[in-house]
C-alpha cells in the first residue's frame, strides 16, 4: 500500500533516519567510557517506523514510548542535546538526570514521556487520548510499544477502553519478533498476526513493513486523517529487527538466541538502505546532497555529544527535589 | 572441607535440588532459559528437567502469577523469578488478594506453596522503575512469608526452605549479593524461615540488618572494632516474620540498636524494628533508637544524584559514633573505596 510521497518528505526523512542512526551508533561507540551509567537500549535497525510515525504526526499530537524509546524522541524533534545529556546524568539533561536514558521528555513538541516498565505508557497515552476528546481538540495520541508489550494485561484493557470511548489513539506496535532473549514463539501461540488479534476489540488495524520507511508513512499518513476525522483509534503493526543486543551497545547473535544468517537477513534489509535505494531509483537526491547531510548531521551530534560531556552534574542535594509539585 | 560457592550458584543449587527431589516443582519467568539464566541462577534447568517444568513466560506477570497460585492448589510447587521487583508489581493484585488471603478465607483449606524470587537493584543508574525495594510492602501483607538472605549459604537453605513451605513466600535476593562468595555445603540443607543470623557478637550496640546493608554494616562493623567498639550484628534474614526473640535479646543486652534498610525510611522495616523495641524494652534502652534508611524520595539515575541517596558503612560507623558519643573515624573507609559509589566494588563488574 505504498503511496507516492513527495520527494521533500522523503528528504526530511531520510535525515532523520541517518540522524537517529548517528546518535545511537555514537552512544554506542562511546559506552564503555563508562559515562553514560543507565541502562540502554539502542535502537538502531528499528528507525524506520520512529521516523515514517512522527513525520505523519503534528508538532501538537503526543507520543509516549517506552524503554527503547531515543528514536521516537528524536523523530518528534525533541532536543538531541537534552536527551544525551540525561543519558550523561546531567543537569541539562531532559529530566534533569533523574531519570536517564528510559526517561526521556520533551514536551515542547508532545513527546510525553517514556517509562521503563513494559505496557506501561499503553494506558497512559490512551488517557492523553482521552483528554484530547475531552478538551475537544484534534490531536491524536500516539503509543509506541513493542511486542512484548501486546502480553501485559493492560494492553487489552487499554484497547477495550480506546474502542468503546472513540479516542483519538494510533497504537504502534513494533514487533521486532524478541523480548530481550525470547522469541515470540515462546511467549505468543505461532501463527497468530499481532494486528489481527487487536482487530477483535473492534478497532481497525492493520500491518506494514517497519523498515521501509515510506510503507511506514503511507499507512500512517492514512491512519492519522481517518483518526482525526472519525475520531476512533488505530492500531498498526510493524516488523523489523533489533541490530544491537537488548540493552547496551554490543552485539550478541554469538550467545545463541537468534542466528547470525538472521540477523544479517535483517541488515540486508536496512532501512536507510531501502530509503536510498528508493529514492536513487527516481533520481531524487543524489550522492552530492546525501555527503551533505551525513556531514550536517556528523556536526550536530558531535557538538551535542561535547554539549553532554561539558555540561555540569546536578548538585547531589538535587536528588530531593521535585517530590510534589508546590 | 571448606566449598566456597558465590550467592547465584547458591541459588541455582536450590533449584535444582528442590526440582530433583520434587516432581512438583516447577520454575518459569522471564529468561529462565534464554541464554543468560537470569544472571546464571537458571543454568541448566531446562536441560536437567525438561521445558514442561522450567519455561520461559509471556511479558504477563499479573495472569503468570495467578496462573501459579491456581496450580499451587492442585499439587504444584511454582517458582517463579523475576529480574526486578519493579516488574512483579503488575502481579500484586493475585499475590494479595489472593495468594494471601486463600487458606485463611476459605477457613484453612488449601494453602498456596508458591515462591516468587524478586531481584533488587540498585545504583548504576537502574533509577526510578528498577531499583525498589519494597519489602515492606510484602511484609505488611498478612499471609505472606518474606525472607531476604544475604551469604551464599542462607541463599540456598533458604531458598529450600521457601519452596518447600507450604505458603506463598516472597524470595527477595539483591544483585549487589549476586557475586558474594561463601561457604555452601553440598546437597539439601534448610535454613528455617523466620528466625535471624547474629553475624558477630558486641556488647557496645546492635546493628539490625537485612539484605545488602548487611555488607556494609560488615565493614563498619570492622571499621568500628579497630576504634574500640563492638557492635553486635543481627542480620534478620526473614522480615516477615521476624525473629523477635534474637532481636530483643540483642538489644537486651547491648541497650542500644540502629537498623539499617535497603528501602525508603517511613514505614520500613527498619522502622517496624524500632518501634517493637522501643515499645517491648523501653527500660533497657540508653538512648534513643536510630533507624538508616533511604531518604523518602524515588531513587534517582545520575551517579551524582545517588551520591547522597544511598547508604554505607560511613554513614553506619557515623551514626554509631553519635548514637555513642563518641566522634568516630571513618577515613579508613573513604580510603579504601577504589570506585565510583554506584557500583558495588572490584568485584562486581556487572552488568546490572
Ligand atoms: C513489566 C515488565 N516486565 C519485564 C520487564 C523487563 N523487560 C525490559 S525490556 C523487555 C522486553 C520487552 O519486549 P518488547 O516489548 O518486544 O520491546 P523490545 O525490547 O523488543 O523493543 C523486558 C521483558 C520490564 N521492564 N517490565
Ligand atoms: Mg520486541
Amino acid at each position: 500500500m505504498t503511496a507516492i510521497v513527495d520527494i521533500d518528505t522523503k528528504r526530511k526523512m531520510l535525515f532523520q533516519l541517518k540522524r537517529i542512526r548517528a546518535v545511537e551508533e555514537t552512544i554506542a561507540k562511546k559506552y564503555s567510557e563508562g559515562k553514560m551509567r543507565c541502562p540502554t537500549h539502542l535502537c538502531t535497525g528499528q528507525e524506520a517506523i520512529a521516523v515514517g510515525v512522527c513525520a505523519a504526526l503534528r508538532n501538537d499530537d503526543f507520543v509516549v514510548s517506552t524503554h527503547r524509546s531515543h528514536g521516537h524522541y528524536l523523530a518528534k524533534g525533541g532536543d538531541l542535546k537534552k536527551m544525551l545529556a540525561e543519558i550523561y546524568g546531567k543537569a541539562t539533561g531532559c529530566s534533569g538526570g533523574k531519570g536517564g536514558s528510559m526517561h526521556l521528555i520533551d514536551e515542547s513538541v508532545g513527546f510525553m514521556g517514556s517509562t521503563s516498565i513494559v505496557g506501561g505508557t499503553i494506558p497512559i497515552g490512551t488517557g492523553l487520548g482521552l483528554s484530547i476528546k475531552l478538551n475537544g481538540t484534534d490531536q491524536v495520541s500516539c503509543v509506541f510499544f513493542g511486542d512484548g508489550a501486546t502480553e501485559e494485561g493492560v494492553f487489552y484493557e487499554s484497547l477495550n477502553f480506546a474502542v468503546l470511548k472513540g479516542l483519538p489513539l494510533l497504537y504502534i506496535c513494533e514487533n521486532n519478533f524478541y523480548s530481550v532473549y525470547s522469541p515470540l514463539h515462546v511467549r505468543q501461540p505461532s501463527g497468530r498476526n499481532i494486528f489481527e488479534m487487536a482487530r477483535c476489540f473492534g478497532i481497525e488495524s492493520s500491518k506494514g513493513d517497519g523498515n521501509d520507511v515510506i510503507d511506514v508513512y503511507s499507512i500512517v499518513s492514512q491512519s492519522v486523517d481517518y483518526i482525526r476525522t472519525q475520531g476512533k483509534p488505530i492500531f498498526l503493526e510493524f516488523t523489523t529487527y533489533r541490530w544491537h543486543e537488548h540493552c547496551g551497545p554490543n552485539f550478541d547473535n554469538d550467545i545463541g538466541y537468534r542466528t547470525c544468517e538472521e540477523y544479517l537477513w535483517w541488515r540486508g534489509k536496512d532501512p536507510i538502505a531501502l530509503l536510498i535505494n528508493n529514492i536513487k531509483n527516481n533520481n531524487e537526491i543524489g550522492d552530492p546532497e546525501i555527503k551533505n547531510i551525513e556531514k550536517i548531521i556528523t556536526e550536530e551530534v558531535n557538538e551535542a555529544f561535547h554539549f553532554a560531556e561539558i555540561s555540569q552534574f546536578p548538585h547531589s542535594e538535587d536528588a530531593f527535589t521535585q517530590l510534589f509539585k508546590l | 572441607m571448606h566449598r566456597i560457592v558465590n550467592y547465584v550458584k547458591a541459588v541455582n543449587e536450590a533449584l535444582h535440588i528442590a526440582m530433583e527431589s520434587d516432581a512438583k516443582v516447577i520454575t518459569f519467568g522471564l529468561g529462565v532459559d534464554d541464554p543468560k539464566c537470569i544472571f546464571g541462577t537458571t543454568a541448566g534447568l531446562k536441560e536437567k528437567f525438561g521445558s514442561e517444568r522450567v519455561f520461559d513466560m509471556p511479558v504477563s506477570e499479573n495472569a503468570l502469577t495467578g496462573v501459579a497460585i491456581g496450580a499451587s492448589l492442585n499439587g504444584i510447587r511454582p517458582v517463579m523469578s523475576h529480574q526486578r521487583l519493579d516488574f512483579f508489581l503488575l502481579g500484586m493484585d493475585q499475590l494479595v488478594n489472593n495468594a494471601s488471603k486463600w487458606f485463611y478465607m476459605f477457613g484453612g483449606k488449601r494453602s498456596v506453596p508458591i515462591t516468587i524470587r524478586l531481584i533488587l537493584g540498585r545504583g548504576w543508574g537502574q533509577g526510578p522503575q528498577h531499583s525498589q525495594n519494597l519489602q515492606a510492602w510484602f511484609a505488611h501483607i498478612p499471609g505472606l512469608k518474606v525472607v531476604m538472605p544475604v551469604t551464599p549459604y542462607d541463599a540456598k537453605g533458604l531458598l529450600l526452605s521457601s519452596i518447600f513451605d507450604d505458603n506463598p513466600v516472597i524470595y527477595l535476593e539483591h544483585r549487589w549479593l549476586h557475586n558474594l562468595e561463601g561457604e555452601v555445603p553440598e546437597g539439601d540443607y534448610r535454613v528455617p524461615i523466620g528466625k535471624a543470623h547474629v553475624i558477630k557478637q558486641g556488647e557496645d550496640l546492635t546493628i539490625v540488618s537485612l539484605s545488602y546493608m548487611t555488607i556494609e554494616a560488615l565493614h563498619a562493623v570492622d571499621v568500628l572494632e579497630r576504634q574500640g567498639i563492638h557492635c553486635e550484628l543481627v542480620d534478620l534474614r526473614t522480615v516477615s516474620p521476624i525473629d523477635w526473640e534474637t532481636v530483643f535479646q540483642s538489644v537486651k543486652k547491648t541497650g542500644r540498636v540502629l537498623a539499617l534498610d535497603t528501602a525508603t525510611e517511613t514505614l520500613s522495616i527498619a522502622g517496624e524494628v524500632v518501634a517493637k523495641v522501643s515499645m517491648e524494652l523501653f527500660d533497657a534502652l540508653k538512648s534513643p533508637p536510630r533507624r538508616l534508611a533511604l531518604p523518602d524520595f524515588p531513587t534517582p539515575t545520575s551517579l551524582a544524584l545517588t551520591e547522597k541517596y544511598y547508604r554505607r558503612a560511613e554513614d553506619i560507623v557515623n551514626i554509631v559514633g553519635e548514637m555513642l558519643g563518641n566522634n568516630l573515624n571513618i577515613k579508613e573507609i573513604l580510603d579504601s573505596r577504589k570506585s565510583f559509589h554506584d557500583v558495588p566494588g572490584d568485584w562486581f563488574k556487572g552488568p546490572f
